[in-house]
């Protein structure tokens, strides 16, 4: 009786150790590991270490120029038809000085705020924030209330009104959900850049940046840190995940 | 009377095993089991009657751990399952009544709404290339975003 009570502390104790050691052990190629890795591994999640926003350049973002709405449709799987019934993830919007008869063109998609209205106000949780800051809808828990539609000061989200057939295997959709730009989150995830920022680049507007904003070093930060932009709706402190540079 | 009731309950717990070992004698049960395709490949990522009862927990979880925590393993993603076990005249799982995913749950009466949103046909990109992270554009360590 006496050794068995003896030996329980002992036993604990030397697990402690070992677990300690264990620890230290996975704890120094994790280290290591996470120095040299070029993109995150499949089996990682989505890291509060990573804020992904974008910077949009109005002055370089061409009059007319609509590739990389057409580059989104393509990607997403979306019809491309702008009706009220249709789905646009990212719209190109005019703007015109009324004083000045300055026109300005510019991109204008789901700003992915820290503090999203559309998270706030679902009553379901479907509306959600990643970790790293990507503003998604849950479809598997959106009933279709369109209350973020509401919440949105950005109409950034739309309604699936009719059934949808030959989606893209990355993008599933669905009739009767709420949807927006999910900054191509199937593409973030394998270390690649939203589709509208690959066409804007290709296009050579070169009018987006993308990247992380948590990352001193990323293009885009040090551009942020540079430049004057702005966020739109400020006034609203809803810490957009996109700036817009020139308006 | 308390002995008729006993004997009814013993019939009905035989009746039970009965329905439960059904697969196993097809020909005797006199149903008609869905007849399904063979998938590509050797084997499931599971054991056959493992996924017969959980798949569906299987893909919740799954669904869940990559939709919200952004962790995107193969092992049990439902794009996985397409790729193995679409049809080889349809090349999708639910486009047909022999379809795989539809050939069981007519069968077993289950209404499905996977296929509402998302593919029933492999994509180009497999679900293994889909995961593998390219050499990345949007590291700092490979020269950062350009």
């Amino acid at each position: 009786m006496s050794e068995s009570m003896n030996s329980k502390p002992e036993g604990r104790r030397e697990f402690l150790k070992t677990s300690a050691v264990v620890a230290g052990v996975t704890l120094g190629p994790g280290v290591l590991f996470y120095g040299v890795a070029q993109s995150r591994a499949p089996e990682e999640g989505a890291s509060s270490a990573n804020r992904w926003g974008m910077l949009i350049d109005t002055t370089k973002c061409g009059d007319g120029c609509d590739d990389c709405v057409t580059a989104c449709n393509t990607e997403n799987g979306l019809s491309g038809h702008t009706g009220p019934q249709d789905s646009q993830w990212i719209r190109k919007v005019d703007i015109k000085d009324l004083r000045t008869g300055y026109v300005q063109s510019l991109p204008m998609m789901c700003q992915h705020c820290e503090n999203a209205p559309c998270v706030d106000v679902c009553p379901t949780g479907a509306s959600m924030k990643r970790e790293d800051g990507i503003v998604l809808v849950d479809r598997h828990s959106c009933i279709g209330c369109r209350y973020c539609m509401m919440a949105c000061p950005y109409k950034a989200r739309s309604f699936v009104h009719e059934p949808l057939t030959d989606q893209n295997p990355e993008v599933p959709r669905g009739k009767g959900c709420v949807e927006s730009c999910t900054f191509c989150v199937q593409r973030v995830d394998r270390g690649e850049q939203p589709a509208c920022v690959e066409a804007c680049e290709a296009k050579g507007h070169k009018a987006m940046i993308f990247g992380d904003l948590r990352d001193p070093e990323s293009e885009v930060s040090k551009v942020l840190k540079s430049t004057d932009s702005v966020e739109v709706r400020a006034d609203l402190a809803l810490n957009t995940g996109v700036r817009y540079q020139g308006i | 009377m308390a002995r008729l009731a006993n004997w009814l309950r013993l019939a009905a717990l035989l009746g039970a095993a009965a329905m439960l070992a059904a697969p196993a004698f097809e020909a005797a049960a006199g149903v008609d089991l869905p007849k399904l395709e063979k998938g590509k490949g050797d084997k499931c990522v599971e054991d056959t009657d493992f996924m017969r009862r959980n798949h569906m927990e299987l893909l919740k979880h799954q669904r869940n751990d990559t939709l919200r925590k952004g962790i995107r393993t193969t092992r049990h993603s439902l794009k996985g399952c397409v790729e193995c076990h679409a049809g080889a005249k349809s090349g999708s799982v639910a486009a047909s009544k022999e379809d795989f995913c539809v050939a069981c749950h007519s069968f077993a009466g289950a209404k499905l709404d996977c296929w509402d949103c998302h593919a029933t046909k492999p994509g180009k990109r497999s679900v293994h290339q889909a995961a593998q992270p390219a050499a990345s554009p949007l590291m700092p360590t490979s020269g950062g975003a350009k």
